[in-house]
């Protein structure tokens, strides 16, 4: 027994010999790249799974008919080599590569995408973003039961590689829609192989039976540990890709990763401390980036509460915080402050929108909704997530109404799924919120303050801003749709269901060695561009 | 008796799982009415409650503790059974660190009571009770990851000697409980007679400490050892967190924020697997070693 104990000890001491090469200095020389994720991926599969931590594995694995620009706005050619549109912005003509090939060899074809559409719409599927793919004409309908015959829908296979696709109406973003995963292409044969068109379990998305057609194949996946993806040769443009293996690395504690970082474990980390954020700027760390983000951070109010129902009243709120304190004092990473609800710039959009901060006003307009010290304003509640990033927030928009306007707040935090669960019921006054891009166009964020939206949560509809977006929507004159939507924008903050705080960066570290990661502000990075190189 | 324990767990960990607010598919993103239909019935949420009960007892009856709500594609069996193997490993190298550092410190500030060698180790033991494992995991990675570049500061078998800092973090704590305890039970039995007779027999003071006091002086450290085993399974996850292990802890905490009903049933019910089966080891350990409980 004693022996075996000694034996025990011996041997986890023994292989605590560590040696001073870094898996970043390894990497350098064999062109594998150290990647951190976030969390653990949901899965691989394009049509079910959801978040960041799955887009960066999906991008290296999988290709749509377009992919990401790494060196500047819009799209670049990806399993489709060139496109055409009608005149009347409804009809796309895709042509795909005759090179293209899935990573077991077979053709990428256009019936491929047809398949794989038609597998996102399959309502028994269970798909999060199947309204990807609402604009087609008949896709709403298919996928709510109304027409059963998949010809309806709007995406045909013309011949081999050209396919062909009608829209409901002229959709200026609809190339944007294209570089989501949800839009991405699965193997036919392979999904079959391994369960039925709307088997959400399928195997086959484990190593050794996933086949796509991306840059990189799926090697091995440790849960909870890392996943490995490799080279994959008979990706079309394999020649260009640099890196030999990618490790994406589950680390969901960011002081985890941030060590891991900074012991050579990682060659980019997926986000940075808060805390840390200032501190780094100060010291001027040369591997931190602070790049533009297409996300905004903002305040729900819940107009259906009988103390938030006045507009004035919600003026007030947003007029007596100071956006600028937020970003400078509390924030400290280099945020925008926001006063618009799109993030400006996104796709040349430049919303025309203010939101003073101007106590005295905000103030009056208190006052002009009938509150006063003998009718003093109600116990306001702000609601939010655990986390404290959100609390510190809230602390000091706490703090400026309570200065400013005299009312009293109370901050409440929940666990993620229950300040959920409490927004989706409308059983809050002010709750935080955030929402990230999920295409390059400012419909993305605009799209969600829509009548019937299951993400407005506020309450609010306004049928002439709805009617704007959907004018603009339809209007192939890129001005002539930025102006309608600069209208429809006006009409929201005028309205201000939501109190926009601030535009989101993308803090994080990255090592001198990685070359090609350049900032994107909906963060694809398209791994075909990186490599690795010291100088 | 261990069988209607754990059928009692599963059942009340059932209906309490789904009392708690938000489901497994709330997102940010909010999904519509007709999604969330269709992921309901996909996982058979849209059953009554009582049938979901039916169906997944006769499911773990079988060992189907079903499929993971979060990872689609994946059983929670077959998640138990990945993060088990590394959870057992780092729990396994920590109780040895435990029981080495815990049991030789308790034992000499036992036999040189009120010397320094008595304050010294005991001192440390109670910050080794105080210091919770997220701050003594950092400041190891802090001074031998970092400044000393001695160890890897994260990772399980990947990297040589990635495993060394997880075991001390997570079996200093458990150390200094294990040496207060072994120094108690070792002053006991130190006065008792049949210790005066060994020694007056003419033994050496090493066999008297070894084969006489030690086996009794222990029995407080032995009775601790299941719950603690067990305790170091179900608690594993900052330690998990901290220096990224894959084991099942993680699992287990992640499984509740997110609502992952079938993850969370499995890892409890096997939890209370894991308590109950200790438990009963460390008393059957620790009638063996006492006498007067194998008379009983």
């Amino acid at each position: 027994m004693k022996k075996l104990f000694i034996l025990c000890l011996s041997f986890l001491f023994l292989t605590s010999c560590s040696s001073s090469v870094t898996p970043v200095d390894s990497g350098l020389e064999d062109q594998v790249f150290h990647f951190g994720n976030g969390s653990e991926p949901q899965g691989i599969d394009p049509h079910i799974v959801t978040g960041v931590p799955e887009h960066h594995i999906l991008i290296s694995l999988c290709e749509g008919l377009t992919i990401p620009n790494a060196f500047g706005d819009g799209n670049l050619p990806g399993a489709a080599q060139s496109w055409t549109v009608s005149d009347d912005g409804r009809e796309y003509i895709f042509n795909l590569r005759n090179n293209g090939m899935w990573s077991n060899g077979d053709s990428v074809t256009a019936e491929d995408f047809v398949w794989s559409w038609k597998r996102i719409l399959t309502a028994s599927l269970g798909s999060q973003y199947p309204d990807m793919l609402y604009y087609l004409e008949g896709a709403y309908e298919y996928h709510n039961g109304l027409t059963d015959n998949f010809d309806d829908v709007g995406v045909k296979a013309v011949d081999k590689f050209t396919l062909k696709i009608n829209l409901k109406a002229p959709t200026p973003f609809f190339l944007g829609l294209l570089s989501h995963y949800s839009t991405w292409p699965v193997h036919k044969e392979t999904v079959l192989k391994h369960g039925s068109i709307d088997d959400r379990n399928g195997q086959w998305t484990r190593p050794g039976n996933f086949v796509c057609n991306g840059p990189f194949n799926l090697k091995s996946w440790e849960l909870n540990n890392k996943i490995v993806v490799e080279k994959n040769p008979m990706y079309w443009d394999a020649t260009v890709v640099r890196l030999n293996q990618i490790h994406f690395y589950p680390v969901s504690n960011v002081m985890t990763e941030d060590r891991m970082f900074r012991a050579g474990q990682l060659h980019v980390t997926s986000t940075l401390p808060s805390q840390k954020c200032p501190i780094y700027i100060e010291e001027k760390n040369p591997d931190l980036r602070i790049d533009p983000y297409m996300g905004q951070y903002f305040y729900r109010l819940n107009t259906e509460n009988p103390a938030l129902k006045d507009t004035k009243v919600r003026k007030a709120l947003a007029y007596a915080i100071d956006k600028k304190l937020l970003v400078e004092k509390v924030t400290k990473c280099g945020q925008i402050p926001a006063y618009s609800f799109t993030p400006p710039g996104s796709n040349g959009y430049q919303p025309d929108t203010t939101i003073p901060f101007d106590p005295e006003l905000a103030k009056q307009l208190l006052t002009d909704a009938g509150y006063s010290d003998e009718n003093p304003f109600p116990k306001l509640e702000i609601l939010f997530n655990t986390n404290e990033d959100h609390r510190k927030i809230a602390l000091a928009v706490q703090q400026m109404w309570q200065q400013n306007l005299g009312i009293e707040v109370e901050l409440v935090n929940q666990d993620w799924k229950v300040y959920l669960s409490r927004e989706m019921v409308g059983d809050f006054q002010v709750s935080r919120a955030g929402w990230i891009g999920d295409y390059e166009d400012p419909n993305t964020f605009l799209d969600l303050m829509r009548p019937n939206r299951g993400n407005n949560k506020t309450g609010w509809e306004d049928f002439e801003y709805d009617s704007l977006i959907e004018t603009a929507n339809k209007t192939t004159d890129q001005e002539q749709r930025y102006e309608l939507l600069k209208q429809a924008e006006r009409i929201l903050i005028d309205n201000m269901p939501v109190i926009p705080l601030y535009t989101y960066v993308r803090s994080y570290q990255l090592s001198s060695d990685v070359k090609g990661y350049n900032p994107h502000i909906l963060d694809h990075h398209h791994p075909k561009f990186i490599y690795l190189e010291r100088e | 008796m261990a069988i209607p324990v754990l059928l009692a767990v599963a059942s009340l960990t059932f209906f309490l799982v789904k009392l708690a607010p938000g489901g497994p598919f709330d997102a940010d993103k909010a999904v519509s009415p007709q999604v969330l239909k269709n992921l309901n019935e996909a996982y058979n949420l849209n059953a009554t409650e009582w049938e979901q009960y039916v169906d997944y007892m006769s499911g773990i009856i079988q060992g189907d503790f079903g499929p993971s709500f979060r990872f689609p594609g994946r059983s929670v069996s077959e998640m138990i059974a990945t993060g088990l193997p590394i959870t057992f490993e780092l729990a396994f190298y920590s109780i040895l660190i435990a029981l080495l550092i815990g049991v030789s410190s308790g034992v000499l500030a036992a036999l040189k009571r009120n010397t320094y060698l008595d304050f010294i180790p005991m001192a440390i033991a109670m910050i080794g009770i105080c210091v919770p494992t997220f701050l003594m995991g950092p400041l190891l990675v802090l001074i031998f990851g970092i400044n000393l570049e001695l160890l890897p500061v994260s990772g399980w078998g990947q990297l040589p000697g990635d495993k060394l800092l997880p075991s001390i973090t997570l079996g200093f704590a458990y150390a200094a409980y294990i040496a207060r305890l072994s120094r108690g039970g070792m002053l006991e039995v130190l006065n008792q007679d049949f210790i005066r007779t060994a020694r007056s027999k003419g033994l050496s003071e090493r066999n008297v400490v070894i084969k006489h006091a030690m086996q009794g002086g222990l029995i407080p450290v032995v009775s601790f050892l299941g719950p603690a085993i067990a305790g170091l399974l179900a608690g594993s996850f900052v330690v998990e967190t901290i220096f990224q292990i894959p084991g099942l802890g993680r699992f287990y905490v992640e499984a509740a924020f997110n609502r992952d009903y079938t993850m969370i049933l499995g890892t409890t019910i096997f939890f209370s697997a894991m308590i109950v089966f200790f438990n009963l080891l460390s008393d059957l350990a620790a009638m063996w070693l006492n006498p007067r409980s194998r008379d009983v």
